[in-house]
């Protein structure tokens, strides 16, 4: 009986193709928009997760001045490296300690020059930061200690300057010196602000201070906590510490900042999470609108074949029997209009996901979700119509023209 | 003359399948009611073939609706078969309808856009019989109304003979024990109205289905063994004829 039924309103469907495609759209978009919204929204979220866990873990940076407004300029002293050592020797659970200055500078090889950012810091720099060399070999501790020039290259300084060429043992210039390339970092591709993380040059922290800065400032301490220490902890006892070394007196604010990076990425995803059920919600709505329209069409339908229920009365069939027809049609309706959702979600989630650099993230429940409310849909908007069709009078309904 | 115990004479069989008992009909309520039916008293037996007259207004339609069950009685006893119909809900007077009855309309009435077949085979598809069977029923019973060939045409194909035909096809199909026809030959000119009568004639003959049909044709009454008048909401008339038995 049921599946007489289903046939018996997939013939009725095609039999107003135009009508029924436009009744189904309605879901469709709305199905179609929930999946893409919440696939595109967790592919971000998995992005952001990625880049954070791939800058480092439990990592922390700690940078001098205030927490400031936009525009606004900090006053706040640099560091020095004594501050990074404080930091290592005074404070437990920390795993490696780096700190780094950084300007940018025009690197030239042969013919090609190319401008980028050079970082001179410690060999804890890589841990910190998750790198690991492609070729070559990090600073030995005399070339660190006597600022010898040796660089270590990222993939696209590599590729600006030497192209193909072999790049361990050649020298480039870096203003007014020449260094040696020891190694090449491992690439690790653009962030999602689209800041491209291989556009770098890594020289010993003494060379950077004497031969290019000239001065002995650190903008950046990085701190990686031991796996499973408490990065909150870790971060506290920074800021009590950094506060006794550069003398701030308990009423006066902090002059620096510690970021735990877990708890950026935290909020981050939050914020993400956020975003994706308020596009979710939005989209959702499309699909109750959708909903409506099956109702408006289920409606017209009944008093179209008004005549053709009284038939069915008279020969006998039974109330439920004519609600089941007219709610199985409005539910076959708003399923088929899932199902082809369904589809559309999936080519433009993976378009947008192209688009926006995003990761596609298959997220079947979702899916599943999406489908099982458009089906739900087809329930809730057609039983109002179907209850009407099944509640006609025979002799009224055999008498309409 | 109003006949409160009809005495049915050369039927094949004297069981009562209808009995109408004081039934009345009244539609609306205080000053506006309108009373279509005043007290029926009226037995139709098995096999009888009853033609029921009257003007328009006369109540024969309400009394064609109480009897095919698609309405109830204000008052008074209905029987089909010995059950009293009066106190049934709309789903059990639709499962009587099912099982026992067939309906002829004057306008046919079918699916358009579906096949002969499929109209006639709707009736068995509420009773949830297998498609097979189905099949076969349904062919069986175009071929009795003379459609043999004709099943996977539509409405609209089909003269209005034929649309009658499928239309009386698919109120036998299930093999009821009553036939009810609201004036079957109102759309047909004469040679069709005559072919329609003589289907009539023979399916309760040779088929032994009771028959009521309502017209307002005497020609077409004078098919029928029996002829009620109706007149007023009353029973005005109540005839046995010899010509229906030519």
């Amino acid at each position: 009986m049921i599946g007489n039924t289903i046939l018996l309103a997939i013939r009725e469907i095609r039999r107003n193709m135009m009508r029924s495609f436009l009744t189904m759209l309605g879901i469709v978009i709305g199905v179609g928009a929930v999946i893409t919204m919440v696939t595109i929204g967790g592919g971000a979220t998995v992005q952001i997760t990625n880049q954070i866990a791939g800058l480092g873990s439990n990592l922390l940076m700690v940078t001098p001045g205030k927490r400031l407004g936009p525009g606004q300029a900090s006053t706040a002293p640099l560091f020095k490296a004594k501050d990074a050592e404080a930091i290592a020797a005074e404070i437990r659970s920390v795993a490696a300690v780096a700190p780094a200055a950084s300007r940018s500078v025009m690197a030239v090889y042969g013919n090609a020059n190319w401008t980028t950012v050079v970082t001179g810091t410690r060999n804890e720099y890589f841990q910190v930061r998750n790198l690991s060399l492609e070729a070559g070999r990090p600073f030995t501790d005399s070339e660190l200690r006597a600022g010898a020039a040796v660089c270590i290259l990222g993939e696209t300084v590599r590729r600006r300057l030497f192209g193909s060429q072999d790049v361990l043992g050649s020298t480039i210039r870096l203003e007014k010196i020449t260094c040696e390339v020891i190694g090449l970092l491992e690439s690790k591709g653009q962030t999602s602000m689209g800041t491209d993380q291989d556009d770098v040059v890594v020289i010993p922290l003494r060379t950077f201070q004497r031969r290019i800065a000239g001065n002995q400032d650190i903008g950046l301490i990085m701190v990686s906590a031991r796996e499973n220490a408490s990065t909150e902890r870790v971060r506290q006892e920074i800021e009590r510490l950094m506060r006794e070394r550069r003398h701030v007196s308990p009423s006066e604010d902090d002059n620096f900042n510690v970021m735990d990076m877990k708890e950026i990425a935290k909020t981050l995803t939050g914020t993400t999470r956020v975003l994706t059920a308020l596009l979710g919600s939005v989209a959702a709505v499309s699909l109750l609108v959708g909903g409506i329209g099956i109702m408006n069409i289920m409606l017209v339908s009944v008093t179209e074949r008004t005549r053709e229920i009284g038939i069915r009365l008279a020969i006998g069939a039974l109330e439920r029997e004519v609600l089941l027809q007219f709610l199985v049609e409005a539910v076959v309706l708003s399923s088929l209009g899932g199902l082809a959702g369904m589809a559309l979600a999936l080519g433009s989630s993976v378009w947008l996901a192209g688009v926006l650099r995003v990761p596609f993230v298959f997220n079947a429940g979702i899916v599943a979700v999406a489908f099982f409310f458009s089906a739900a849909i087809g329930v809730i908007f057609g039983y109002f119509p179907a209850l009407k069709a099944a509640r006609l009078d025979p002799i009224e309904a055999l008498r309409h023209e | 003359m109003k006949t409160g115990n009809p005495e049915p004479a050369n039927h094949p069989s004297e069981s009562p399948l209808i009995v109408f008992k004081g039934v009345t009909k009244v539609y609306g309520e205080g000053q506006g009611a309108v009373e279509a039916l005043r007290g029926i008293d009226l037995i139709i037996n098995e096999g009888e073939f009853l033609a029921v007259m009257g003007p328009s207004g006369s109540g024969k339609s309400t009394f064609l609706n109480i009897l095919g069950c698609l309405d109830s009685p204000t008052a008074g006893s209905y029987r089909f078969k010995g059950v009293e119909v009066s106190g049934l809900t709309r789903n059990q007077r639709a499962l009587l309808r099912r099982h026992y009855q067939g309906f002829v309309f004057q306008g046919f009435n079918l699916l358009n856009r579906t096949t002969a077949l499929e109209n006639v085979e709707l009736p068995l598809v509420y009773r949830g019989a297998p498609t097979g069977e189905r099949r076969a029923r349904a062919l069986q019973a175009l071929e009795t109304v003379g459609l043999g060939g004709w099943e996977t045409h539509t409405p609209g194909e089909l003269s209005g003979g034929q649309q009658q035909r499928v239309a009386i096809a698919r109120a036998i199909v299930t093999g009821p024990a009553m036939l009810l026809a609201d004036e079957p030959t109102g759309n047909l000119d004469t040679a069709r109205s005559r072919e329609i009568m003589e289907l009539l004639i023979d399916l309760n003959r040779r088929g032994g289905i009771t028959i009521v049909m309502i017209t307002h044709e005497r020609d077409m009454a004078a098919y029928a063994r029996r002829t009620v008048l109706f007149m007023d909401g009353l029973v005005d008339s109540d005839e046995h004829n010899g010509r229906g038995t030519r």
